[in-house]
Order: C-alpha cells, then sequence, then structure tokens
C-alpha cells in the first residue's frame, strides 16, 4: 500500500501549516420576547419545587408509551424506545443537579459508587421527592449495580396487560439513569429494568435497575484505587 | 363566580390531588415533542420537520386526554352544569387548569357576543426550560403547548360543548405573552341514535 510522504522540497515552498479559521461568534437567530421571559431571565431553581397534578404526568406518560407502543412491534422495543426517551433527559438533569448542589459542598461524582448514590438519592429527590430504596452491587458481576425502587411513582396508574408481563414502563426511568451515566463519564452497556414484584404482597410494583458499567470503567477505577487515590 | 371557582380550584389543589414534582411533567412532554419533531419530517426529506403535522398531532394526542381527564375533572371538583359560556370560561382557568397544572391563566378579550375568550399563560410549565430549534421555521410554525388546545377541545366535547381552541401567541416564538383563544362553536344537543325508534 502507498504511504503518502512528506517530500521537504515541496514544503520549502508552501508553509506548511494551515491556519486556523477565525472563532466564528455564536449567533441565535431566534426571537426573543422584550419582556423579559426567556428562559435565559428566569432563575434556574425557579420551578424546583413546583408542584403539578400526578394525574397529569399520567396523562402525558400514557400518551408518551401509546406512541411508542404503536411504534413498536415487540415488548422489547417498546422498552427501548422508552429507554430512549429518557435518555436525553438524564444528560440534562447531570447538569441541572449538579447547579443546584450547595455552593460550599458542591462536587462532581467521579467514583462509581458516588455517582450511584448521586442518582438514587439526589437524582430520585429531584424528580420522585424520595430516595430510592436500595442500592446493591452484584456478588457476581463486578461492574453490575442495581438501583432498587419499591414502588416508581412513574408506574402509580399503568396496569399491564397479560400478553405483555415483561413490559416495565419504568424503562423511561432506566434511560434517564442511562444518560446520566454516560453524561457523567461512567459509559454503561446498558440500563436493564426489571420487574422483581411478583409474590412480594408488600411491593408487587418492585422494579430493579440494573446498571451494566462497561468494563473500562471498571478498570479505571481500579487503577484509581491501586493508585491510592 | 369568579372567586367561587377560584375557591374551589384552590380547595380541591390543596386537599384531593395527589402531586409530582413539576419538572418531570415538563421534561417528559419535552421528551413527546423531540420525537415528534424527529418522527414527523416533510415527505421526501431526512431531518426536515413538518411542524404543521407536530401541531395536529399534538392536538390529537391532547383531544385524547381531554375524553378522559374530563371525569376525573368531575369527580374531583363536584361542579356541575356551568349556566354560561362565561361561566365555563372560569371554570376552566381557575378549576381546570388549577387542578392539574396548578396555573390559572387570565380570561380576557370576550368577544361581543361572549362566545369566544383568550386565556392568557403567565406561566406555562409544560414550556419552561424550552428554547425552539433555531432553524428558521420552528418559530414560525410550531406551536410547541399544542396539547392544551387538544386537552380542552376533549374535555369540553364530553360536556355537550363543542369548541375550537388554539394558541394566537406565544412567548416561545418571541411574542410579549402567551394566549389561547377558545371559541364556542356549538352546544351538542342529546341527539337521537340514527336507527333508535
Amino acid at each position: 500500500m502507498a504511504v503518502p510522504v512528506a517530500s521537504p522540497s515541496a514544503e520549502e515552498k508552501t508553509p506548511s501549516y494551515v491556519a486556523i479559521p477565525p472563532a466564528k461568534p455564536f449567533q441565535s437567530t431566534l426571537r426573543y420576547s422584550s419582556n423579559r421571559k426567556t428562559i435565559y431571565d428566569r432563575n434556574l431553581n425557579r420551578t424546583k419545587t413546583t408542584e403539578i397534578s400526578l394525574a397529569s404526568f399520567a396523562y402525558l406518560f400514557n400518551t408518551l408509551i401509546t406512541y411508542h407502543h404503536s411504534k413498536s412491534s415487540s415488548v422489547s422495543e417498546i422498552e427501548h424506545r422508552l429507554n430512549r426517551a429518557g435518555y436525553p433527559i438524564g444528560i440534562k438533569m447531570l447538569d441541572l443537579l449538579l447547579y443546584r448542589q450547595p455552593p460550599r459542598s458542591a462536587t462532581r461524582p467521579t467514583r462509581i459508587v458516588e455517582l450511584l448514590q448521586f442518582i438514587h438519592g439526589t437524582l430520585w429527590r429531584a424528580l420522585f421527592s424520595r430516595s430510592a430504596d436500595a442500592l446493591e452491587k452484584s456478588t457476581t458481576k463486578n461492574n453490575e449495580y442495581m438501583i432498587i425502587d419499591n414502588e416508581p411513582l412513574v408506574n402509580t396508574y399503568i396496569s399491564i396487560p397479560k400478553e405483555m408481563s415483561q413490559l416495565n414502563c419504568a424503562a423511561f426511568v432506566g434511560g434517564i439513569i442511562e444518560g446520566m451515566c454516560d453524561a457523567a463519564g461512567f459509559s454503561t452497556d446498558a440500563v436493564s429494568v426489571h420487574s422483581a414484584g411478583e409474590g412480594d404482597e408488600m411491593w408487587p410494583g418492585k422494579t430493579i435497575f440494573l446498571v451494566r458499567f462497561k468494563e473500562s470503567v471498571v478498570e479505571r477505577e481500579e487503577a484509581i484505587k491501586a493508585s491510592g487515590g | 363566580m369568579a372567586t367561587k371557582a377560584a375557591r374551589i380550584g384552590e380547595e380541591v389543589w390543596k386537599s384531593r390531588v395527589d402531586k409530582i414534582n413539576a419538572e418531570v411533567v415538563t421534561l417528559t412532554y419535552g421528551t413527546i415533542v423531540a420525537q415528534l419533531c424527529r418522527d414527523l419530517t416533510v415527505p421526501n426529506t431526512i431531518n426536515k420537520t413538518d411542524y404543521n403535522a407536530v401541531n395536529k398531532e399534538l392536538d390529537r394526542m391532547g383531544y385524547n386526554m381531554g375524553l378522559r381527564l374530563i371525569e376525573d375533572f368531575l369527580a374531583k371538583t363536584g361542579t356541575g352544569q356551568c349556566s354560561n359560556f362565561r361561566e365555563t370560561a372560569e371554570m376552566i382557568s381557575k378549576v381546570g387548569f388549577k387542578v392539574f397544572i396548578n396555573i390559572t391563566p387570565n380570561v380576557s378579550n370576550w368577544s361581543k357576543d361572549s362566545d369566544s375568550f383568550h386565556l392568557v399563560f403567565e406561566e406555562n410549565p409544560l414550556a419552561d426550560f424550552v428554547e425552539l430549534p433555531d432553524d428558521g421555521r420552528a418559530q414560525d410554525e410550531l406551536w410547541y403547548s399544542n396539547i392544551l388546545c387538544g386537552v380542552i377541545r376533549g374535555a369540553m366535547e364530553m360536556v355537550q360543548m363543542q369548541i375550537e381552541a388554539r394558541f394566537v401567541s406565544d412567548v416561545l416564538r418571541g411574542d410579549d405573552t402567551t394566549e389561547m383563544r377558545v371559541t364556542l362553536i356549538r352546544i351538542i344537543e342529546d341527539e337521537m341514535p340514527p336507527d333508535d325508534e
């Protein structure tokens, strides 16, 4: 195979570098209202504690599920589509929640367990006004962790038809978790969602979010630990 | 009349409504609109969104919600029939919007014969954090919160009122206010099924 080799004689005539084009300033062509009501004018924490009817959420979530159901041919495809719908929300929530950390103690999660605690605590409290119910590490695989919610709020008014018993609509929340992990620099192979409430009289809707980190993430973590960090 | 509606709205909101953080609703709605913008494209293009189709689909989704939501509304608020369209407007604004999305848009701009009015939205939880795509078209064509029009249309139809609802301005488009025009088309009389003897 011919490999292009720079010939010194040709380079003498023309400069050997390409000038970097001047930076183009970002210019929005959007129109903004004149009375300072744009998202840039409003306080980012303004809606932090605002509440809305759970029924309204249920109608919207139902609309989302119906839409993706109509475009899917299998239960796993519905879950995949719900996951993708949640994914961008996770990316944005990471930024928003870090911004909202108390100013003096704000740190980014830089370890797997820190990140998972951030999701289990901070993210859950922001979305559902309470922490998740448990956080566990797999005993057999070192890249698998489980976040457990006994009664996912998003599933409140959802009943699953028999022929789709495998479906768990909290896959939407699984997507949010996946987006947040990826955005934080902890890539995952997948965040899968499993119903674990069968036979559980106390928590029939119990749901496990299984987070599987990429091997490289686990290796990095071990390298940091080994170097005493 | 207005104060009575406001009182009912406040009371039901405080005591009879299960609640969730508003941002979850904002973000979930955003994900729906974004998906529609990706899926509904102008024929023979890959990613040129057909915003009119998105408006229509949002309205249709809202209509289906409205058909079911009215029952919840009547059960929670225990309100009866309105005596005129002005009362209906107050119920929509101060009870309906309050109970479901915790805002009370102002009712204004009544037409002379009292068959149409504007809802003026000071707040709109659906549109928090939202900026429309900077593609030179979205701000002219997309009505981001159009699902609300469908909801009102669907809910009103279930209580024998055929109405038309459409946005006439939106701060997301660079307008100074967000306003929706609601017009009464006709009262649906109880009609006999065609073959009923």
